[in-house]
């Protein structure tokens, strides 16, 4: 069992990474607009013919 | 083919008119509109290849206003812009605020509209706040031509200068976020600890691991006590320092004394371990915090808009020279030219000439008020009658409006009646615990000094008003999430405890149970067709400001030479060689002779030298799916009835074809006031439903008030809900959802309450080891929320969704 007194600070150490990789998409403003940015990817095919719109 | 399409007007979704037929040509088919504006609207949109937005907006688009004359053009002006603009590099930034974004598909098109300008650096436009920032190149674009573009798309653009208050904002969000975040993270760790020293507790464990895994927890719940936990022990030291024990005091009390608890039996190798607990606590009432404060951003931001009812510039009369100006320049005593069209922009009288102003947003008139020479007009009233000259009585600060502004804000910072009282309960109850627990700690002293800390942890633990202070919270936050998707926003927390127990609804009529717009009802043509009627009526009130000119918005004419605008009585003009007149009867009989029969004396007569042409009845149209609400309400339980500052006429009609029986018509915003006390004196709990500032009073003294949310910004900010969309069809959702709400706060309640009555003397006695306390706590909290979390299921609906996009099966021919 010894093998956990590695593992958990290597998880918390992960978990570290996970929270400056959230606090840095926090700051840069990733979480401020949800909703057009998802629309803009679908909105920019503009060549497809438009009897092949989205369901 | 699947583009989604709306059952009126291709472009706003409104209902289509019967009279002319307007419409183009999109994708090969053929689409029918409303009105010109749409019709301008629509096309720039696809000439400029951004039909896309027709398939992807998930709301219809807000209506052009008709364009009189361009109104942008003094933002171009070095004085009136440098206070608006920010800077960045090279660049000029502004921030916007658009009134009329409904959907991510709006942001996409006025980004992408914008992006095409020559000069643009960067546009972003954000959905969620209806803010956008244009960073752009001054040498090359100007700022009119910006907010023309946006206008052109029939959003109304206002300016809120470089330095936004949405930016308070959004750094409270982001750092309620990175709080949620490390208590989320934080509570993942510690919880998959605690799992191993539960079964570990059961089963054996190694001393050494079990120690291990203690530290480790402590390690984590440190930081999430520190640091997303801080929010509670600011909270707690201002409530002390302020001398009352408001709910943060309890919580930090807890989730300290649990973690002081902890900690150091962590460090003396003994006793047991809540770190789970504590972290479960904070994240859960930090996430219950971070939606509400969500929907309370949301609604505050509209309230900013008000101020914008204040048009930018003035016409200032100096002697025989005009100036324009920026209004923030303007004194009392100064003289201003107001031009038809225009808001006025400071209170004043008329200091000659007469006029109309159109006070809608003030005093709910549907209709313009005539105003004579010495005669007050108010702020942000809109002067359609003739040009006047005013003088300036009041400006800035001191105007109606700002008072009525200044009145909402403080409503809005009052502290809800609930919440005082929660506060009052949470002290009441945190009281008695720690008597109770200095009580048992001294008992067991006596009786075996050895077991005194455990049961004294044991009890403080168990009655830990976590699922008592989470009861309401949670429910109410699940509530308001389910409404929020549905287009409903709670802006107050107490409101659905009231709306649940309202059992009257007082409706305002011109702008919520009706569209608030004329529209040409019937045309009863003498001697000529429908048609030509139509048309010399639409070329004579062609560039009226006159509200009743947008019900011939709709036809297309070319407007007629040499019009006059008489205030009050109509409009005359020349089509072609003959001279016409449009207006109240008595102003047509003096052109067109004495009044035949045929010609009633209501409506609006169009006549020519000794000939009267038409009579056009004009009236306000109900909102699509109004009745079917009013049903649904009485359903409810809920007694509908209607005060308006209408005419009788007009109100009776529409209390008739809704099927309401009390209806009150002229009414003041000081007799509504009254008729609501009445209301309310006679034990009935009243839910008032209105979109205009001369609600907001109406809306404040009510039990409970929602804004239908196209209406104006300031009732939003005043009302307890807000209809984003605009829709009454979300009412009776809400009534149902409340009286949801409230029995699961019952039921969460008695839970809680029964809980710790239970649990209380078993922890007291010493039957209870702190470790199942804090499992009994923790499970208590979790079937708390789970049971709040059911609001989160959308209710069934009693009647099927209003129409939303409909497949298109026929394109109609024009």
């Amino acid at each position: 069992m010894s093998i956990i007194f590695v593992l958990i600070p290597l998880g918390l150490v992960l978990v570290g990474f996970a929270l400056w990789a959230f606090f840095w998409a926090v700051g840069d403003g990733q979480f401020d607009d949800l909703e057009s940015p998802g629309w803009s990817v679908l909105a920019d095919e503009r060549a497809r013919p438009p009897d092949e719109a989205p369901r | 083919m699947t583009q989604p399409a709306y059952a009126g007007c291709f472009h706003c979704g409104e209902p289509l008119p019967d009279h002319p037929r307007i419409g183009l040509v999109i994708d090969g088919r053929e689409q029918r509109v409303c009105c010109l504006g749409c019709r301008a609207a629509a096309e720039l949109i696809c000439d400029a290849g951004l039909g896309d937005y027709y398939r992807f907006r998930t709301a219809a688009a807000p209506r052009p206003e008709p364009s009189a004359d361009d109104v942008w053009a003094t933002y171009d002006r070095p004085d009136v812009q440098a206070p608006l603009l920010g800077r960045e590099g090279d660049a000029a930034v502004v921030n916007l605020l658009i009134e009329g974004l409904r959907c991510a598909a709006c942001s996409w098109l006025i980004g992408e509209r914008l992006g095409r300008l020559p000069g643009i650096v960067r546009a972003s436009v954000n959905p969620a706040t209806a803010r956008a920032q244009v960073a752009f190149d001054p040498r090359r674009l100007g700022l009119a031509a910006v907010l023309r573009a946006i206008a052109a798309l029939g959003y109304r653009p206002h300016v809120l200068g470089a330095a936004d208050t949405l930016a308070v904002a959004t750094r409270e969000r982001r750092r309620a976020l990175k709080r949620l975040a490390v208590a989320g993270f934080g509570m993942m760790q510690v919880m998959m600890i605690a799992v191993a020293l539960y079964i570990g507790a059961v089963d054996g464990m190694d001393p050494v691991i079990r120690e291990y895994l203690r530290i480790i927890s402590l390690v984590v719940t440190t930081p999430v006590l520190v640091y997303a936990g801080q929010p509670f022990f600011a909270g707690a030291y201002a409530a002390l320092r302020a001398r009352h024990v408001g709910m943060d005091v309890p919580v930090a009390l807890g989730i300290g004394l649990a973690f002081a608890a902890s900690a150091w039996n962590t460090l003396v190798h003994s006793g047991d371990v809540y770190f789970d607990s504590v972290v479960m606590f904070i994240f859960l009432l930090l996430l219950g915090r971070y939606v509400e404060m969500v929907a309370r951003h949301r609604a505050g931001s509209t309230a900013e808009a008000l101020l914008r009812l204040v048009p930018a510039t003035a016409l200032r009369m100096a002697g025989a020279v005009r100036e324009r100006v920026p209004v923030s320049a303007l004194a009392a005593g100064d003289r201003v030219l107001v031009p038809v069209g225009e808001c006025f922009p400071a209170d004043g009288v008329l200091a000659g000439g007469a006029t109309e102003a159109d006070e809608a947003l003030l005093t709910g008139e549907s209709l313009p008020v005539a105003k004579a020479a010495g005669a007050s007009v108010i702020a942000g009233a809109l002067n359609c009658g003739a040009p006047v000259e005013v003088e300036l009585t009041a400006v800035g600060q001191s105007t109606v409006l700002a008072g009525i502004v200044r009145l909402l804000e403080r409503a809005q910072t009052e502290r809800p009646r609930i919440a005082r009282l929660a506060d009052r309960a949470a002290a009441w109850f945190v009281g008695r615990v720690l008597i109770g627990a200095a009580l048992v700690a001294v008992l067991w002293l006596i009786v075996d000094p050895s077991r005194a800390f455990e049961a004294t942890l044991a009890v403080l633990v168990v009655t830990c008003p976590c699922a008592l202070s989470l009861a309401t919270p949670t429910a109410i936050t699940a509530a308001t999430a389910t409404l929020a998707r549905a287009g409903l926003l709670v802006t107050r927390p107490d409101a659905l405890e009231e709306l649940a127990r309202a059992d009257t609804v007082l409706f305002d009529k011109t702008g919520t149970l009706s569209l608030g717009r004329p529209r040409l009802e019937r045309v009863a043509a003498f001697g000529i067709s429908e048609e030509q009627a139509l048309a010399l009526a639409a070329a004579l009130e062609r560039g009226s400001a006159h509200p009743l000119a947008q019900a011939f918005e709709t036809v297309a004419a070319a407007p007629a030479e040499d019009p006059s605008a008489h205030p009050g009585l109509g409009v005359e003009g020349r089509v072609g060689t003959v001279r016409y007149r449009i207006g109240t009867a008595a102003f047509v009989a003096t052109l067109a002779g004495p009044r035949p029969a045929a010609a009633a004396e209501s409506g609006v007569h169009l006549g020519s030298a000794g000939r009267w042409l038409a009579r056009f009845e004009i009236g306000d149209a109900l909102r699509p799916g109004a009745a079917g609400v009013v049903r649904e309400l009485e359903a409810l339980g809920l007694a509908p009835t209607i005060a308006s500052g209408d005419h009788a006429d007009a109100v009776a009609q529409a209390a008739g074809a809704l099927g309401i029986h009390r209806w009150h018509a002229r009414q003041l915003p000081a007799d509504k006031l009254a008729l609501l006390r009445r209301l309310r004196a006679g034990g009935a709990h009243v839910l008032a439903v209105g979109d205009g500032i001369n609600d907001a009073p109406t809306l404040r003294a009510a039990s409970v008030s929602l804004a239908l949310g196209t209406g104006s910004e300031l009732a939003q900010a005043s009302a307890d809900l807000v209809a984003l969309r605009g829709e009454l069809s979300t009412l009776p959702l809400a009534v149902r959802t409340a009286r949801r709400t409230t029995a699961i706060i019952r039921q969460n309640l008695v839970w809680a309450a029964g809980y710790n009555l239970v649990a209380l003397p078993l922890a007291a006695f010493g039957w209870v080891p702190p470790w199942l306390a804090s499992v009994g706590m923790s499970a208590s909290s979790l079937l708390v929320v789970l049971n709040a979390l059911r609001l989160a299921r959308r209710p069934r609906p009693l009647v099927p969704d209003p129409p939303r996009p409909i497949p298109v099966r026929e394109a109609r021919a024009t």
